[in-house]
């Protein structure tokens, strides 16, 4: 395989990605682009970037071995890529100040943002505090009730948080929302995206942001371990945590890339999330990817016990790894990845989170079928606190 | 010389200006579209959107949002859009039909396929939110190679390049939005419309319909004095909302009865 140097200029990853969106959104992502490829190679704002990521997150963050959970499975080694341990409990805080430095230097007061769990909303919220600037966070009104506690907390950083009325009332919903805020206050505002996807250069920009990751994964490996993992494991919903570790191995081909997706009631169901096993490629959302969608082309409602995977679309980048068997891109669900998220806490003492477990889950599936020396890289995306009450009352527990 | 170019050709020839209401296939039901559309006909409209139902209506505010709710309640998919535009036509072989709507269930259907079948059933026009020029070039030779003209949206953040290459794929007629934002919003400026359009003028040889924000006969009135057409969605999908069945397509026929005579009497002052 050549070297790696995706998207092209006008955004494609192979046919996939591309800016597919009205004309009034067209000259604000023109503008975008070129202040967004400015900053991202300037040294000022790099170092800026970089010095947050230190003293505001806490980064790096840890490779931590997993020794007991990696001897009960029996099978490969677990390492686990510790970004549960993050400001803000997740990776998107990485992407989230990114994006906001570059707000700040455009002269945008106010940030936009579309969140499922919250936990996007969480950081967005998080940083335009830090920063003093206005936060509008968009979510559906399902998921506005299914996540109070991150409602709350959006509240406390002094964000507005809109419940989204139409359509299905999820994530989708509210980033077509968020789309046309945008649209509408497209002089001062800014949309803090929370994925890899949506229209160029979103789905570039905040996989920069977010390939700290694996930067420092490649870093963290070669100083504990002597050497590079023989798997790397990722959830996969828009695939913003999945590609940030993933991206700086893209051209180590010895290097396995598994992207596990949410199979929430099973793949032969109609109620899972996995765009990339069961999808076909379609239009939304500003990018040409994978989607869930009827014959008739009208996206379909998903399914995830975690609502960080419940989305019917994802990043371009992975539909263009998957074509070109770059990357492979697995299904867990509900069941599986619960079990998973009880062994980690059983084994190791941490609480993951639903869509991090995931990945767990697959890791607990395959590590049994490779030898004890070899190293199985899992990004462990976010902690579980968010996910008490889903839990619980999965055990049949009221708290 | 296709309908679209046709009807524009006899109102210049006339000293009018062309009235365009939007309406969503399937909105509030199936059965009534087709009545809906010779309806605006007979009240005085020139051409008719037909818009495509989709699940993720992003450019639109939530009057059409909504519309666009009730029309898939009833599962209407882009093929029982055109056999309602093929049903049209029975009737009506004069007046320009243009569909509008999103890129997705057209990349469902396929590109070639649904310009053949958007041609036989009697399609002018195609105008899809999300495919801008620089997405579409294999879309619109499909459009071409069947005689059906690929309309696009201005708008007013568009710049002079921007408007230079929509000029070179646009056939038809453009339609400028007239407002930053989402269908339905208001407050319309009509010195800035007007500046605008003298801006496109300078590069679009085609006619130019105005649309977003027109809400009244009166403000109907004084877009047409400045523009080649006058469009209206989200004012007719309030009336559809608002009109009990038995009243609906009366009410449609007053509202676009009163924005074409506006229209005409702005017009004939000048």
């Amino acid at each position: 395989m050549n070297v790696y140097d995706l998207p092209d200029k006008k955004g494609h990853f192979g046919p996939y990605g591309g800016i597919f969106v009205a004309e009034t959104l067209i000259s604000a992502l023109d503008t975008l682009r070129e202040q967004y490829e400015f900053y991202w190679n300037d040294e000022t704002f790099k170092d800026e970037f970089s010095h947050e990521l230190s003293h505001f997150v806490g980064r790096p963050s840890p490779i931590y071995h997993a020794k007991r959970w990696s001897e009960h499975l029996g099978g490969a080694q677990i390492l686990l890529k510790r970004e549960d341990l993050n400001h803000t409990g997740a990776h998107k805080v990485n992407n989230t100040i990114g994006q906001a430095l570059l707000a700040r230097r455009m002269g945008k007061n106010r940030v936009i943002a579309e969140t499922g769990a919250g936990q996007h909303g969480v950081a967005t919220a998080t940083v335009a505090a830090r920063y003093g600037m206005k936060c509008v966070v968009y979510m559906g009104a399902e998921d506005v009730k299914r996540q109070a506690p991150n409602v709350y907390r959006m509240k406390l950083l002094g964000a507005e948080v809109v419940p989204v009325e139409s359509g299905s009332r999820t994530l989708k919903d509210a980033l077509n929302e968020a789309m046309r805020d945008w649209v509408t206050h497209v002089e001062d505002t800014f949309y803090i995206i929370g994925t890899v996807a949506g229209p160029h250069p979103y789905p570039m920009m905040v996989r920069d942001f977010q390939t700290i990751i694996g930067i420092e994964a490649k870093k963290q490996m070669q100083a504990d371990f002597g050497r590079q993992p023989d798997v790397l494991m990722a959830c996969v919903g828009g695939g913003s945590n999945a590609i940030g570790l993933f991206y700086p191995y893209i051209n180590d081909n010895n290097v396995r890339m598994i992207g596990v997706e949410a199979a929430g009631k099973g793949l032969d169901t109609n109620q899972h999330a996995a765009t990339l096993t069961k999808g076909k490629p379609g239009v939304l959302h500003g990018n040409r990817t994978y989607l869930i969608q009827d014959e008739h082309g009208q996206i379909i409602e998903t399914h995830s016990i975690s609502a960080g995977l419940d989305y019917p679309g994802v990043g371009p980048e992975h539909a263009w790894l998957k074509d070109i068997h770059r990357a492979e891109y697995v299904g867990v669900t509900d069941e599986e990845a619960l079990g998973a998220f009880h062994a980690l806490c059983h084994f190791e003492g941490i609480i993951p989170a639903l869509e991090s477990s995931h990945a767990l889950a697959y890791a607990a599936k395959f590590a049994p079928t490779l030898n004890k020396d070899k190293l199985i890289l899992i990004n462990l995306s976010g902690r579980g606190d968010k996910d008490m009450a889903t839990v619980s009352q999965m055990s049949g527990i009221t708290l | 010389m296709n309908r679209i170019t046709q009807t524009f050709a006899a109102l210049q020839e006339k000293h009018k200006k062309a009235l365009i209401p939007f309406i969503t296939a399937g909105d509030p039901d199936p059965e009534i579209t087709v009545d809906l559309m010779h309806c605006l006909v007979s009240a005085g409209s020139d051409i008719i959107e037909l818009g495509v139902p989709f699940s993720d209506p992003m450019a639109d505010g939530p009057t059409i949002q909504r519309s666009s709710e009730r029309a898939l309640k009833h599962h209407i998919g882009l093929s029982d859009v055109l056999d309602m535009v093929r049903n049209f036509r029975t009737k009506d072989t004069q007046t320009p039909v243009v569909l509008m709507g999103y890129a997705n269930p057209i990349e469902a259907m396929g590109y070639q396929r649904f310009a053949v079948q958007a041609k036989t059933a009697g399609v002018d026009g195609i105008l899809t939110v999300d495919y801008p020029p620089e997405e579409c070039e294999e879309w619109v030779q499909c459009l071409e190679q069947q005689e059906i003209d690929a309309i696009f949206l201005l708008s007013p953040t568009s710049s002079v390049s921007r408007i230079t290459q929509v000029a070179k794929l646009a056939k038809g007629y453009i339609y400028y939005v007239s407002l930053k934002g989402v269908t339905g919003a208001m407050h319309l400026d009509l010195n800035n419309i007007e500046a605008m359009l003298e801006k496109l003028r300078a590069t679009i040889t085609i006619p130019i319909g105005v649309g977003f924000g027109i809400r009244d006969s009166a403000t109907a009135g004084d877009v047409a004095q400045l523009a080649d057409a006058v469009v209206i969605g989200s004012r007719i999908i309030e009336e559809i909302e608002g009109s009990p069945q038995s009243e609906l397509l009366n009410n449609i026929r007053g509202l676009i009865a009163g924005m074409r005579k506006a229209i005409d009497e702005k017009c004939s002052q000048r």
